[in-house]
């Protein structure tokens, strides 16, 4: 994030002062139009920089002897500028290992870059000082509240520039650490988070600063920031990109943009170019490699998104108003009426002859006024599209209504079309191919008030947002939890099936956006989960409609003059085709905050943090702030009481459902690939009993999964009985992977709802290993525990490093079979380790046998031959990256392996000897591009006191240029921080180390 | 659109044929049917639409061999200025389209024919609300029936209601007003409710009565007249009648029906509405 608002400043101060880097469509070519001018793209760099900066590494040097090549070395010189900062706290291997990924895959746009790069370090430099110094205060104070955003914007950027960084080749890193060094020198981490904040007010990419605007009426504080940053921008040259936009007449849009401009600052220039102010129901999209319409995320750099394809884009309507006639300018109304105009012509919108010849009619009133018998012969119309299969009796209906239309205005006739045409069933339905459990084609449309099924063009089904719990994805499917009806005992979860991962994806983000949109009041907020995140961050972060509706009410201004354009456009529009072909986006690091601990913490912390957070990959939970989802249910303590106990069924479900091994990365490894991989596993018993409590709020990770709980109810009935928690440790790998995939942002979404009567308290989202963690913080406090949290974590890594790097294969202990009785193996335990062990005072006396559970976590490093595979590619659609990366060598390997299980000492003693109730078992996997991170949390109650572990397996795969070591003792060192209340009682560390041929 | 509903200026309608007594397909017990109180019954009600509510009423003439034919509205679903001639489930009435079609046709409607050979679909299972259809799959129709019946009506939303116990779908519920479901107490009948509710974006108000075949009620809204409603007779159903007469601003005007309901008639099932000044 942080770079991308960096870019985004830039960009706008490029275009002012050196329009010399005007690049074409293609980011790779714009490359070298460093020279001074590019500063501004540097400074986007540098504002993620100065987090790395922190941790910097003297890798500078080298970046700049990477950036002078403009053929290859561009590319990675970008990759490693964003992987400079998780860089520091990852593995060197790991950095090589995304530097590759995103060389290869992505990066290719990125190529011109590497120029860039150097410029953009050079002009980071030189911003991050001014601005950090004198700018960055001014424009502090007044964004405060921004800055808190931005921060976890900007802690999320960095985490993907590190993350980029770290994959890089230590060589390409060279640029990315000159960056960070500077950052790191000119000034604190706090500066650089400023100026980001700052270059973003300047940019005015402001839709977040709209939004805060709005909010804030900041506008101010743009202004000063941006006079602050005026002189700077002399400095600074951007690359630019050349941005083709075809407007909803048809027409075309080009503005130039700085290459790693976020989408919001497009999107803003288009909104100035129409004069349009309610822009909060418009969007920009454009058209993957399959031909798939994405929306542009405002949050993200362009670039990330559209990867490889065109800069085309086009600019539409993202949500459908329900009622038009509540926009408050008329020309909204009018964008809205050549939006409808189009999906009608196309035949996304069925209607009937009856409907196309009025919609037809009151076009015709608006574009062309009265019916005029002389001038409009029959053949007047037959340049407008009416219809997707026009007739000549449409045309003659068309006329002889438009006839009747008489002394309309074009303002009135789009109001009445519009009155119309939002009553056609189809009307903002945004359908995708689906299969349902049986593999029936099927369609899934999202909506304003929910998610519609169609089979064919029956509406089969139905499931309104205050139905809908939870809203998941994991690989190509797509799972909606179901609130149990009235007479219904249990929650339930629908899947679906999507032709790949990517629609899943894809229907998944749309689901949140619309629920988002119209459902709430506004936007949730970024997670704050310390603990691990799963899945994607994304969440909407646009105005809702309520928001929307609420500033367009201010809008003070003449109704602003525009011309209508015909709508023969239009259809030559249609014919012509100029839709934009991107090839895939990729997603950027998603602008959602990342942890809440970053939220908080200085700018330096802010990249910790960052490391610390456990991303799963693919995980994406949606969180509904349950409030809303009750508002149309009220329950009674018996529906919750039914809730609950669906809970357990959910679970199950889940459990049985989600828990895949993840093939992928072994077969990475099987077929050579390079990474390597860490697993955190946890080991557990899977069986799932039925909970007792009930603590419905127990986070449920499905891979992939985006779940949408409401937390909320159950707490407050939660039984008594789980008291104590026991914690286990927790070892949490970031994934350092490309900062681009999506499918590792973090899935928390908190629904705050200050509108609604809800109080924000409640509202718990429930993101899985969140849940959890509060659980055990609440259990405690009534039976204080004498629970040792020893918490080795800071000798721990290091040892633990040191010994699995030392250690020969001759350690390896059967971790996974140890662990599972008791943990008592006490392997050489790491001195820091120590392990926690619960002791739960047996009250219940339930004898109900809880499996054992495996504590121990096991933490693999293997190896791979050193492939060079295209790996890591910093894209947001892993999975599909995944595929396309197979590996094209396939390298003989040789494998080493080496296990070492660090336990702490008393472990042993609660082990399997006391007999439990197993709560709830959860089963989380998380992959990332060289990282799986399998958690498995099990909550057993014994005796009174509830005990909850959670047991990580990480995998990390890389080449061997990866720090293993290192990349595991950061891992350890953050699940400890994401969970400072566990202790960790297992280590395993697994090594294989395969012995390629081929070594880079 | 909507503020249209109930509109209607004609009625097609068709008379009972002797055959009816002896040959009509029913799924009750095989009770005698007396003839001429059906004949009575059929009057009386065409007398209500024709001189009472001022609507054109076409005739069809009875066609011996189509015992069922006096239930036209499975023969064709009327809405706007399109009529969907349907393929009836019931083989034995199939035929009883060609009049219908003819009718429709002479009304300037626009004629869609179902002719695809897997698809059946009784008007009896469509319910229009005015936003959207309803479709019961029924034994008598079929999902292909309703997707053609979607493919004709493009502009609603056509949601499918499995029908459970029943002929048709609106053998236990129908319009009476605008946004209003009348609704039967049945447990069959509630839960096809409810699903209309889970499919619906609108949120319909409902009348539910006590008596699932008294639900089947005849809403119009004509000039001069307001909301109508031709509902069951209180010798039918008392305490479902004491429902109806609780809509205060509707005309109600109790229709007798008792003998075609031993054929499974029902009021909507005697005549094919239709608005000419719709669009």
């Amino acid at each position: 994030m942080t770079t991308e608002v960096g870019s985004e400043t830039d960009v706008k101060k490029e275009p002012e002062k050196a329009p010399e880097v005007q690049h074409q469509t293609d980011p790779v070519q714009t490359d070298q139009p460093d020279k001074p001018a590019d500063s501004d793209a540097q400074p986007v760099a540098s504002a993620a920089q100065p987090e790395e900066s922190r941790s910097a590494e003297p890798e500078s040097p080298q970046e700049e002897s990477s950036s002078p090549d403009p053929s290859s070395p561009p590319a990675t010189g970008g990759q490693k500028k964003k992987e400079k900062g998780i860089s520091r706290f990852l593995p060197p291997w790991l950095k090589r290992q995304k530097s590759q990924s995103q060389d290869q895959a992505s990066e290719s746009a990125e190529q011109p870059q590497s120029p860039s790069l150097k410029e953009e370090e050079e002009e980071s430099e030189p911003k991050h000082q001014p601005d950090g110094a004198g700018a960055a205060p001014s424009s502090e104070k007044t964004e405060e509240v921004k800055e808190e955003k931005e921060e976890k914007e900007v802690k999320e950027e960095k985490e993907v520039k590190e993350e980029k960084e770290e994959s890089r080749p230590e060589e390409v890193k060279e640029e990315e650490n000159e960056k960070e060094e500077e950052k790191s020198v000119g000034s604190a981490d706090t500066q650089p988070v400023r100026e980001e904040k700052e270059a973003e007010s300047e940019v005015k990419e402001g839709e977040e600063k709209e939004r805060e605007e709005e909010k804030k009426e900041e506008e101010q504080v743009i202004q000063q920031e941006t006079s602050v940053l005026s002189p700077l921008r002399l400095n600074k040259k951007m690359k630019m990109v050349v941005c083709h936009v075809t407007l909803l007449d048809g027409s075309q849009f080009s503005c130039e943009v700085e290459k790693r401009a976020k989408g919001q600052y497009l999107f803003f220039e288009v909104c100035e170019h129409l004069n349009l102010i309610e822009k909060d129901y418009f969007g920009l999209s454009f058209k993957d490699n399959a031909e798939q319409r994405c929306w542009l995320d405002p949050t993200k750099e362009i670039k990330r998104q559209i990867r490889n394809s065109q800069w085309q884009f086009a600019f539409s309507v993202k949500f459908y108003p329900p009622d038009p006639s509540q926009l408050t300018e008329d020309i909204t109304r009018y964008l809205l009426c050549l939006q409808l105009r189009q999906d009608i012509a196309s035949g996304r919108l069925p209607c009937s002859f009856v409907t196309h010849a009025l919609l037809g009619s009151y076009s015709l009133q608006a574009e062309l006024g009265d019916h005029d018998p002389e001038e409009h012969r029959l053949d007047y119309i037959s340049d407008f599209q009416f219809a997707p299969n026009q007739t000549k009796e449409l045309e003659e209906k068309v006329v002889e209504l438009h006839k009747s239309h008489r002394g309309m205005t074009p303002a009135q006739a789009d109001a009445q079309f519009l009155e119309n045409a939002k009553k056609l069933s189809m009307y903002g339905v945004d359908l995708h191919h689906a299969k349902d459990s049986e593999a029936v084609d099927i369609m899934l449309g999202v909506c304003a008030n929910g998610l519609l099924i169609y089979k064919d063009r029956l509406r089969i089904n139905r499931f309104a947002w205050p139905k809908i719990l939870k809203i998941s994805y994991k690989r190509s499917n797509f799972y909606i939890k179901i609130r149990p009806g009235e007479a219904e005992q249990f929650e339930s979860t629908v899947g679906f099936k999507l032709p790949n991962h990517r629609a899943a994806k894809r229907v998944w983000k749309v689901c949140v956006e619309h629920h988002t949109f119209f459902r709430l009041m506004s936007p949730e907020n970024p997670t704050k989960s310390k603990f691990l995140t799963l899945g994607s961050k994304f969440r909407y972060s646009g105005r809702t409609q309520a928001q929307t509706r609420q500033a367009s009410s201010l809008i003070d201004r003449p109704a602003p003059y525009f011309q209508r354009t015909s709508s023969k456009r239009i259809s030559r529009s249609l014919d012509g085709a100029p839709m934009v072909n991107v090839s895939d986006y990729s997603h950027a690091v998603d602008s959602a905050l990342t942890a809440g601990a970053g939220e908080n913490g200085p700018a330096l912390e802010l990249n910790s943090d960052s490391k610390s957070k456990l991303r799963v990959q693919g995980e994406n939970i949606y969180v509904r702030h349950s409030n809303l989802m009750l508002e149309d249910l009220d329950k009674t303590q018996e529906d919750v009481l039914k809730h609950q106990a669906s809970i357990s069924e959910l679970k199950r479900s889940f459990m049985e459902a989600t828990p895949e091994p993840r093939p992928s990365q072994w077969d990475k490894r099987l077929t050579g690939s390079p990474a390597t991989t860490l697993r955190l596993q946890a080991q557990g018993s899977t069986e799932v009993k039925p909970e007792v409590n009930g603590q419905p709020e127990v986070v449920e990770v499905v891979e992939e999964t985006v779940v949408i709980e409401e937390v909320i109810k159950t707490k407050p009935k939660s039984p008594a009985p789980e008291t104590p928690v026991t914690v286990e440790t927790e070892v949490k790998e970031e994934r350092s992977l490309s900062s681009d995939s999506e499918s590792e942002e973090e899935a928390e979404y908190h629904a705050q709802t200050p509108s609604a009567s809800i109080s924000v308290q409640q509202i718990e989202e429930e993101p899985e290993e969140e849940q959890e963690a509060g659980l055990i913080q609440q259990a405690p406090p009534s039976v204080v525990e004498s629970q040792p949290i020893t918490e080795a974590e800071p000798a721990a890594p290091s040892a633990e490093e040191e010994q699995a790097t030392a250690q020969p294969e001759e350690e390896e202990c059967t971790d996974k079979d140890d662990a599972p009785n008791g943990h008592a193996h006490a392997a050489e335990a790491p001195p820091p380790l120590r392990a926690v062990e619960e002791e739960p005072p047996v009250v219940n006396g339930s004898v109900s046998r809880v499996e054992a559970e495996l504590l121990p976590q096991v933490i693999c490093c293997s190896e791979p031959p050193v492939v060079k595979t295209e790996m890591v590619t910093i894209s947001d659609t892993f999975a599909a990256q995944k595929t396309e990366i197979s590996t094209k060598e396939v390298p003989i390997v040789h494998t080493e392996t080496k296990t070492i299980t660090y336990e702490a000492a008393q472990l042993d003693g609660n082990g399997d000897g006391e007999p439990g109730v197993l709560m709830t078992a959860q089963t989380i996997t998380s992959e990332s591009l060289c990282t799986t991170t399998t958690t498995h949390i099990t909550k057993t109650l014994k005796g009174g006191l509830s005990e909850t572990r959670i047991e990580k397996r990480i995998v990390i795969t890389g080449d061997s240029d990866i720090d293993h070591d290192q990349a595991l003792a950061q891992a350890i060192k953050e699940a400890k921080e994401q969970h400072p209340d566990m202790s960790v009682t297992r280590v395993v560390v697994h090594k294989e180390t395969e012995l390629a041929e081929d070594e880079d | 659109m909507m503020s249209e509903f109930g509109r209607f200026t004609h009625a097609v309608v068709r008379a009972i044929p002797r055959s009816l007594a002896t040959e009509a397909l029913r799924t009750g017990s095989p009770e005698e049917l007396d003839l001429s109180r059906v004949q009575q019954e059929y009057e009386l009600y065409v007398s209500v639409l024709k001189q009472r509510l001022g609507l054109e009423v076409l005739e069809l003439p009875a066609d011996e061999a189509l015992p069922d034919c006096v239930f036209v509205e499975d023969a064709a679903v009327v809405c706007g200025d399109t009529a969907l001639i349907t393929r009836l489930g019931a083989e034995s009435r199939r035929n009883e389209t060609e009049a219908m079609k003819d009718a429709l046709t002479k009304l300037g409607l626009n004629i869609v024919e179902m002719t695809d050979e897997s698809a059946t679909l009784e008007g009896g299972d469509v319910l229009f609300t005015g936003r959207e259809f309803f479709v019961g799959l029924s034994k008598r129709t079929n999902q292909r029936g309703a997707e053609i019946l979607a493919d004709t009506f493009k502009d609603y939303a056509v949601s499918t209601v499995p029908v459970q116990d029943y002929l048709h779908l609106k053998c236990f519920c129908s319009m009476a007003g605008p946004d209003l479901i009348a609704i039967g107490s049945s447990e069959v009948a509630q839960k096809a409710l409810k699903i209309m509710q889970q499919m619906s974006d609108h949120k319909y108000d409902k009348l539910t009565v006590p008596d699932d075949l008294a639900a089947n009620c005849i809403y119009m809204n004509l000039p001069g007249k307001g909301d109508v409603l031709l509902h069951s007779t209180p010798e039918e159903f008392p305490e479902s009648v004491k429902v109806f007469e609780r809509l205060k601003d509707h005309m109600l005007i109790p229709v007798p029906n008792q003998e075609k309901a031993k054929v499974d008639g029902s009021l909507t099932c005697c005549s094919v509405l239709v608005c000419k000044n719709s669009v």
